[in-house]
């Protein structure tokens, strides 16, 4: 019998990473595409726009990073029963020192202490690897690449909020949300895409804001609540007129994704990951054969 | 359209007024987080050393009536030992605020390339020396790599890649004038303007 433990994915992880680098997903495209319909002719807003768009097609047909910062690698692995998750886990980081061999990654892994760049985007918990047993009996692996000009106006609020008037309600969670759309300005390279998340600690609260950045921006909200506020979020921020790069303009926001998590008593934390345009994700599904694997990626 | 050649000039720079669209041509350098902070404490602060003598005279040479660029790039060595740029676009600037008005005074640089702004004290350092910022489209890396015709040296690559200083020969790199020498900029707008409408939106 085949088992998944005896084939050496790190080639393909390779491809996934490249994928990441180089091809935005469809629908950031499609919706980069109609905000430039969106903005005044011959505005700084609609030039920016339209020189994202030649960039992405640039780099999906030279195959070179869509972005110089690729940012933090974030792995999501999802994996049935058996699987050797510490043998996943060293070809992850193989693969990753091989991309940026490639130059599909910038080397960006830097010793906190030293300051030294380990070259090879491995260090300490560099890259991140969430690891996930499932009931299927195939592989997935998402993969997002996160900037770190959009981490850095990333953000968390602990509610209630005086200053914003932000109770423990869904109304103070879009008053706090909308106030890190003001606060970022253009700074995480506009337009971005929010993912949200209430609850949780501290920490479990920002993991939850970056998972829901996996999602695809025309997906609805099982939760009809949290839908309607992802639309009037959305809505309201592109009303803030902050525009791409900051250059004022009409779209500041591509999408708004919330998901909320249990909270202790005392705590009511909103996190927001804030996502640049270069929403860089790829997935791979890894299936079983009689005698080998096959991989698809997405 | 608006072609300006590196070094630029007094005139050119005041000609200039913010929402231009301007394609730079010629000798840039780049310089992020790393080499604000190096050169600040090793050149402007204090006298460099006679090892740093000459990097500060190279420094001195490329940068007067030059151009800094804020970017970490994707780098590609040859087996011949060149180096070429893959992916390029701007990091954002407000974390060298503290640092730049500084540099641009003490290497008279003309313009500094970044995305996001800057705040008042570099804003009034272009206002006097003159020069302006200009704006990359931020995350637009194949395209600006493109531009990107020769590195023509690298220092402090001990800082590694991303925040060496690379010496580069740019061709028509399209940029947006976003602060100007008259004391205006466009992201203090934006930002007032956000300020007022977000008021509205929590009082709704």
């Amino acid at each position: 019998m085949t088992e998944f433990n005896s084939f050496d994915l790190t080639e393909n992880l390779v491809e996934l990473v490249r994928r990441a680098a180089t091809i935005l997903p469809a629908d950031m495209e499609g919706a980069l595409s109609k905000a430039t319909k969106k903005e005044d002719a011959n505005s700084a807003a609609e030039g920016a726009l339209n020189t994202i768009l030649d960039n992405v097609k640039m780099a999906r047909e030279n195959s070179t990073p869509i972005c110089q910062d690729t940012g933090t690698p974030i792995f999501e692995i999802f994996y049935p029963l058996g699987v050797s998750t510490r043998k996943v886990a060293d070809q992850i980081r193989d693969a990753v020192a091989i991309a940026t061999e490639r130059s599909y990654l910038r080397p960006n892994a830097v010793d906190s202490l030293t300051g030294q760049n380990s070259g090879d985007n491995t260090g300490i918990d560099f890259p991140t690897m969430h690891f996930h047993e499932w009931d299927e009996d195939h592989i997935h692996v998402d993969l997002l690449l996160k900037g770190g000009g959009c981490e850095n106006v990333s953000t968390q609020y602990k509610l209630p909020n005086g200053g914003l008037g932000a109770g423990r309600d869904l109304e103070g969670v879009r008053r706090v949300v909308l106030d890190s759309v003001y606060q970022a300005q253009g700074k995480g390279c506009a337009p971005g895409v929010l993912g949200v998340a209430i609850g949780g600690d501290r920490g479990a609260s920002y993991i939850k804001s970056k998972e829901q950045l996996f999602r695809k921006l025309e997906d609805t909200n099982p939760v009809p609540e949290l839908a309607e506020l992802e639309e009037r979020i959305l809505e309201e921020g592109n009303e803030l007129g902050i525009g791409p790069m900051g250059f004022g303009g009409k779209t500041t926001l591509l999408g708004v994704k919330i998901g909320a998590l249990h909270r202790l008593p005392a705590s009511y934390f909103v996190s927001i990951a804030y996502m640049c345009w270069a929403n860089r994700r790829a997935s791979m599904d890894v299936t079983l054969t009689d005698d080998n694997v096959e991989v698809q990626y997405a | 359209m608006r072609r300006l050649t590196v070094p630029i000039s007094d005139e050119e720079i005041r000609s200039l007024h913010v929402g231009d669209t301007v394609y730079l041509n010629g000798v840039i350098m780049t310089g992020r987080d790393a080499a604000h902070k190096f050169m600040i404490e090793h050149f402007i602060r204090q006298a460099p050393t006679p090892e740093e003598q000459p990097l500060h005279d190279e420094l001195k040479r490329v940068l007067d009536g030059g151009v800094i660029y804020h970017c970490g790039p994707v780098v590609k060595k040859h087996e011949d030992g060149s180096w070429s740029f893959v992916a390029a676009g701007p990091t954002t600037s407000i974390r060298e605020e503290v640092y730049q008005a500084d540099v641009i005074r003490y290497f008279n640089l003309k313009g500094v390339i970044g995305k996001g702004g800057m705040a008042g004290r570099t804003l009034k350092a272009c206002q006097e020396q003159p020069a302006v910022y200009f704006h990359a489209i931020g995350g637009a890396a194949s395209l600006i790599a493109q531009s990107v015709k020769e590195v023509v040296a690298v220092h402090k690559l001990d800082f590694g890649v991303p925040e060496a200083m690379w010496v580069i020969r740019v061709e028509d790199f399209p940029v947006v004038v976003t602060m100007d020498s008259h004391g205006q900029s466009i992201h203090d707008k934006v930002q007032e303007a956000s300020k007022a409408k977000f008021e509205e939106l929590l009082a709704a």
